[in-house]
């Protein structure tokens, strides 16, 4: 194996940790605060779809691949609010069991966007404006990514990359300070382990909890929008296939901290990377089993953690104020 | 043992007739009313869809339609009645399944995987294990449901052993299921000199069978379904065993003072679970393809689950959330043929009905519903990742 060959792999890994790791970060806000999340499946899945959507229907209304690309990506950031939204208010102010609101979410999820594949894109849908570029080919800051990618090594393995992913890197370090470094962050995960002395103390758990579900939803919907705008420039039914459910074990293994979930999340995206090489290593296999890999480590990485990776105290728990 | 029984099972008998009539009809409002709502919600959004306010008539015209096509392809056509009962067969099965998971605490996500081992399971001994006539059939469906069973039976384990939730585990399985399937499908288990990759026909002495001459596809799968349900019930109300998997449900911690074995339990939930998702699976091959294609069925993972819960996880419950379940995917053919809109607006309402369901206050909040006076705390169906 060449070098080149070893930056690219590492390159890969990156990209494909980017769902991931955005999923993981959305289950971050989310039960730090003490919802339990595992909508985030659902949320990408129907970011990618309405993103897509708009992506391609700008494109058509204005003819310039640019501001469409950008419309697409609200619109995709704006799906995963809406989720988040239902999913805070039904398990938030009705207190619904917040695992079977995140199944309802998801399930949800699967019909509309199968309901939108069919009504929308399957047939006679308009030209797709493509997919976003490397930062390196972007106007103005273009200039700047073109010469980090110079740096020998790291260079290509950071920077060579497309805005979603590279933004995925420093939403990492955002989170992280947020997270424990600010006022913000020690409310949120002082209502996540014990809502009755934060409210006590003036916190209101409530909104604590609305705010940091919806910033959730905001990471899912910029994690859907890496399927559709980023890396493939299409939507095909069910393309998220488990990434948002890998992201919640990523955001366990790393003990529900950003840091922490990043290295979780390039774990499975290097065993989503190497799959290529392995398929020409050993052709006969069946690629089935390789495909199995990332699914296979996920079991794996909870069964060998959780008991010893602690959540959040109130995770799960809905906050009655007495 | 016997003290905790008694102690635990004391509010359980109702205090004479018609109190009994009035907890089943209360009982039944909120999902009765999260049904019509989640349809009439679907018709607001098929309308929408359908130009509602550039040309509200023809909207109108095309919403009708659709609803009517579905009546007519769930029970009014030829056939359809029969084609409903098929549909309604593994829907049965998996719902159980997943209802029965609840009992034990547990989330089963993973009806979807486990029915496909159990359908490999049972399409092999349907065709590579010639057996006399009634003894085949039963080896076959015994295969089915060992199949799922076992598949089902690792996140119990996982989930008692090292606390791994079994909501991510039997997800992951799902799609491991997927992969392995497929490779078998088109490897080991292939049909020789056939075109799409599939296991070759199961024997006759396997099939389940039918009670109509063809073309009507009506098998007695339904009676394998109801005989479950029987079963379950009958388990999970009147035997020791049921009651501890009640009590594990109810109260771990309780459950483990008591001097229950939880990880037994846990193993044993999970893997009948499996068992009945797999059974699913093995009444669909022997009764109604005949054979396993690649890429056979989809979706009945998520469905079971709306079917556990809009039947509040009651086996009894299942057979006619089992019903609107099928009749609802039966009808969708001839509502999208009739109305031009997609079928898959049925997955829409499904999960509207689900929310609903899931969220009784919405809907005791949408029609001014008191909530019940006798408020008996319910055992939560799930939680958080720490137990």
């Amino acid at each position: 194996m060449d070098l080149d060959t070893i930056i690219s792999t590492l390159q890969a890994m990156i990209r494909f940790a980017t769902p991931i790791t955005l999923a993981a970060l959305a289950g971050v806000y989310s039960e730090r605060a003490g919802v339990v999340n595992i909508a985030t499946e659902g949320m990408m899945l129907s970011s990618a779809c309405i993103g897509f959507l708009a992506s391609l229907y700008s494109f058509a209304a204005f003819g310039q691949a640019g501001p469409a690309l950008a419309l697409g990506l609200v619109a995709a950031l704006l799906a995963g609010l809406l989720l988040a939204l239902l999913h805070a208010v039904v398990s938030i102010r009705y207190k619904t069991d917040q695992i079977i609101s995140g199944t309802v979410i998801n399930i949800l999820a699967v019909g509309a966007t199968g309901y939108i594949y069919r009504a929308y894109l399957a047939t006679g849908a308009p030209t797709s404006p493509g997919a976003f570029p490397y930062l390196s080919e972007l106007p103005g800051i273009g200039l700047l990514f073109g010469l980090l990618e110079q740096i020998p090594l790291l260079g290509p393995i950071l920077f060579r990359h497309k805005p979603i992913a590279f933004l995925m890197l420093i939403l990492v370090l955002v989170t992280h300070y947020v997270m424990f470094h600010t006022t913000w962050g020690l409310r949120t995960r002082a209502v996540g382990e014990h809502p009755k002395a934060a409210d006590t103390l003036g916190v209101n758990v409530y909104w604590m909890r609305y705010v940091n579900v919806l910033v959730g939803g905001l990471m899912a919907g910029l994690g859907g929008a890496w399927f559709t705008l980023e890396q493939v420039g299409i939507f095909t039914p069910n393309m998220t296939a488990g990434r948002g459910f890998i992201g919640l074990a990523a955001m366990i293994f790393g003990k529900w901290s950003p840091i922490g979930a990043l290295g979780a999340a390039a774990l499975f995206g290097l065993a989503e990377a190497i799959q290529p090489l392995l398929q020409i290593f050993f052709r006969s296999f069946p690629y089935q089993f390789f495909s199995m890999i990332p699914y296979i480590i996920t079991i794996i990485v909870l069964a060998g953690v959780v008991g010893r990776a602690l959540p959040p105290a109130a995770d799960g728990q809905p906050y009655e104020q007495a | 043992m016997a003290e905790v029984a008694k102690t635990v099972q004391a509010p359980a008998p109702s205090s004479g007739g018609a109190a009994m009539v009035w907890r089943v009809v209360s009982g039944l409002i909120v999902p009765t009313l999260a049904v019509v709502t989640a349809l009439v919600l679907g018709g607001v959004v098929i309308w929408l869809t359908s130009g509602g306010f550039g040309a509200p008539g023809e909207a109108t015209q095309k919403t009708l339609a659709a609803y009517q096509g579905l009546l007519d392809g769930a029970f009014f056509n030829e056939r359809s009645f029969s084609e409903t009962i098929v549909a309604t067969t593994p829907y049965i099965l998996a719902g159980l399944s997943v209802a029965f998971a609840f009992k034990g605490g547990l989330f089963n996500i993973g009806a979807e995987g486990q029915y496909f081992l159990g359908a490999v399971s049972a399409a092999w001994v349907g065709y590579a294990l010639p057996l006399p006539p009634v003894l085949h059939l039963l080896v076959a469906l015994a295969a089915g449901f060992i199949g799922g069973g076992l598949w089902g039976a690792i996140p119990g384990y996982l989930k008692a052993r090292t606390g791994a939730h079994e909501v991510i585990v039997t997800i992951m399985l799902n799609y491991i299921a997927f992969l392995l399937v497929d490779w078998l499908v088109n490897s080991p288990l292939r049909a020789p000199r056939s075109s799409a990759p599939k296991t070759p026909d199961i024997l006759d002495t396997a099939m389940l069978p039918r009670f109509f001459p063809a073309p009507d596809r009506l098998h007695s799968g339904i009676l394998v379904a109801l005989f479950a349900v029987v079963i379950i019930w009958w388990f999970l109300n009147k035997t020791t065993l049921g009651f501890e998997i009640r009590t594990v449900g109810a109260n771990r911690d309780a459950a483990r003072y008591a001097g229950m074995n939880v990880t037994r339990i846990f193993v044993m939930a999970m893997g009948i679970a499996g068992g009945l998702a797999g059974l699913a699976g093995g009444v669909e091959v022997l009764g109604l393809q005949h054979n396993l294609p690649a890429f056979f069925s989809a979706g009945y993972g998520f469905d079971s689950i709306a079917i556990a819960l809009l039947a509040r996880t009651n086996p009894l419950g299942i057979v006619p959330a089992a019903f609107l379940f099928g009749a609802l995917r039966n009808g969708a053919d001839l509502m999208e043929l009739r109305s031009g809109a997609s079928k898959q607006i049925i997955s829409v309402v499904q999960a509207m009905m689900l929310l609903f369901v899931a969220a009784p206050a919405i809907i005791r909040a949408l029609y001014r519903l008191r909530a019940p006076k006798d408020a008996v705390k319910e055992a939560p169906l799930s939680r958080g990742w720490g137990g």
